[in-house]
């Protein structure tokens, strides 16, 4: 065997190993993923049932109820996150792309980055002094508020990016044909980057739908419907948080059950998401 | 050519004279951009009616000159202008005077086909005219009829309601002419219309310069010299922010009267 055909042989066999590292690596890293929904579906669904997603809960002991004002709750908290996050994040955003080439700009990016990185208890216990003690009651607003400032840096740098991504040129052709810049901005760059906008909005949305410590500090839960916003509310993570730290069987199959609920919506948000951009990937920053 | 009797006045200066609709006069028009001079004062007579065409090797400042025309070359950050621009006499960089004012009548193309991706043909050429204020009916029509100048209205009659960016390269250029032509303008001016284009819609694109000349100001920007010389009735010959020679197309490619333009049509440089 000569030099060449045994130089051949060892880049094969070093090829070959190279994929099989990497195929292993992936098979590990795909472990606690699909192993979580496994669990989550297994234990889950035998809880589930019509009951589960319409009731309200039974007192401890009693079998039976549901979550069903968790699953309202979780709605609604979102809800009024969005409604505040959406308009402030989405502005600001257009103001960093469009305008944001300044020393402010960098400021407001930099802040945002720092804000993305805040842990969300912190963002919990900055809401429970500022809002929760003013108050002088837990609500759903507070927990609203809560999850708006952790979406709303999430939002605005989503935004900002799906805007630069507009090409120059397009911006170029609407001021050529006399429109003036903030027809331009509002009529072409983000219609061009609507889909975009909308699935940065999604993701960050699920990605606070699942946020327990900073409502544990603001909305905390409660076993009825809600009465207003400015009452105590329950949601979906923090009955999993409750449920899942009693000892009782039932409560524990619940909280599996809610899991699932939660699971279930977060991935739903996650599709729409996809669709709004035809599959098309984007950058998710946290 | 008809002359200018214009029932409003202008939003700036008093005329006093009358000018050609259209016509255009360059004055000293100096442009920089991030500290380095790109033009380097230039003047020259842009007749009305007519296609003027810009030649001239890669970064001779054409593009630039061409986007001072229409108040663009401002837009980008650390751009400069400095000069005149006379429109009908009126000068655009005046103080006072509105970029989008300016841009509403002096269109413009670009080199490569741009059309706004999430909007249908239809939205396209209509993209003008709603920022104007137009109603439905006179947006039909004005659509119609940008699209039937852009010789583009019979390839896509029947699919005005699908996605301009279904369109071929040409027709997506036609379509943006159109799209300038409907916000209706009196000078158009056009950096490499063709430069991206295959040879068959590029004649198409030439045999519509010719056509529109009747009716606005055509000034093309080309790298191409054999388009210069079929298509211009003036040609300009820039050379490092430096207007060398402009005159009539035939005498420029002929006769010229200086020596770097006869090395450049020549081909010996550029």
């Amino acid at each position: 065997m000569n030099a060449e055909a045994r130089r051949l042989r060892w880049r094969r066999l070093a090829s070959a190993l190279a994929l099989a590292g990497a195929a292993a690596s992936t098979a590990l890293a795909l472990v606690p993923l699909i192993s979580t929904v496994y669990f989550v579906l297994t234990r889950g669904l035998p809880a589930l049932n019509l009951a589960f997603l319409t009731q309200l809960p039974r007192p401890v002991g009693e079998t039976g109820g549901g979550v069903a004002n968790a699953i309202v709750g979780s709605l609604v908290v979102v809800g009024l996150a969005s409604l505040v996050s959406v308009p402030i994040g989405v502005g600001a955003g257009i103001y960093l792309s469009e305008f944001g080439r300044n020393r402010l700009g960098s400021l407001v990016r930099f802040v945002a980055d720092v804000l993305t990185g805040v842990p969300s208890i912190v963002v919990g216990i900055f809401i429970y002094i500022t809002v929760v003690l003013t108050m002088k009651r837990f609500s759903a607003l507070a927990g609203g508020l809560a999850l708006a400032v952790i979406m709303v840096p999430v939002v605005t740098r989503t935004t900002e990016e799906m805007l630069r991504l507009v090409p120059v040129t397009l911006r170029e052709a609407g001021l050529a044909l006399g429109a003036p810049y903030w027809r331009v901005v509002t009529g072409i760059v983000l219609r061009s980057a609507r889909g975009g906008i909308i699935t940065g909005i999604m993701l960050a949305i699920a990605r606070v739908a699942g946020e327990t410590a900073p409502l544990l500090l603001t909305s905390l839960s409660n076993n009825f419907w809600h009465r207003g916003i400015t009452d105590q509310i329950a949601t979906l993570p923090v009955i999993i948080f409750s449920y899942a730290t009693t000892p009782y069987e039932d409560l524990n199959a619940k909280a599996w059950a809610a899991s699932l609920v939660l699971l279930a919506m977060v991935l739903t948000m996650s599709l729409l998401a996809r669709l709004f951009t035809g599959g098309r990937r984007v950058v998710w920053r946290r | 050519m008809e002359t200018v009797t214009r029932s409003t006045p202008p939003p700036v200066l008093e005329r006093s004279e009358v000018f050609l609709i259209g016509s255009l006069r360059v004055e000293g028009l100096e442009a920089s951009y991030g500290g380095r001079q790109i033009l380097k004062g230039i003047t020259m007579d842009i007749p009305a009616g007519a296609v003027t065409a810009v030649i001239g090797p890669s970064g001779c400042g054409k593009s630039t000159f061409v986007r001072c025309l229409n108040r663009l070359h401002e837009v980008v950050p650390g751009a400069r202008v400095s000069g005149r621009v006379l429109l009908e006499g009126q000068d655009i960089y005046a103080p006072g005077v509105d970029p989008v004012v300016v841009r509403r009548r002096i269109g413009m193309v670009f080199q490569r086909p741009n059309p706004f991706p999430t909007m249908t043909i239809y939205q396209n050429v209509a993209a003008g005219l709603r920022v104007n204020g137009w109603d439905r009916r006179r947006t039909a029509e004005a659509v119609e009829r940008s699209l039937r100048m852009a010789a583009l209205w019979d390839e896509v009659k029947d699919r005005l309601h699908q996605p301009a960016t279904g369109l071929s390269g040409g027709q997506q250029q036609r379509l943006c002419i159109a799209r300038a032509l409907a916000v209706e303008p009196d000078v158009l001016l056009m950096d490499e219309p063709t430069s991206a284009l295959d040879p068959v819609s590029t004649l198409k694109i030439e045999e519509l310069l010719i056509e529109l000349r009747q009716r606005f100001t055509l000034v093309v920007v080309t790298h191409n010299m054999q388009q210069a010389a079929r298509v211009a009735d003036r040609t300009a010959f820039l050379l490092d922010g430096e207007l060398v020679e402009f005159g009539p197309t035939a005498e420029l490619f002929t006769m010229p009267r200086d020596r770097r333009t006869e090395d450049y049509i020549t081909g010996r440089f550029g």
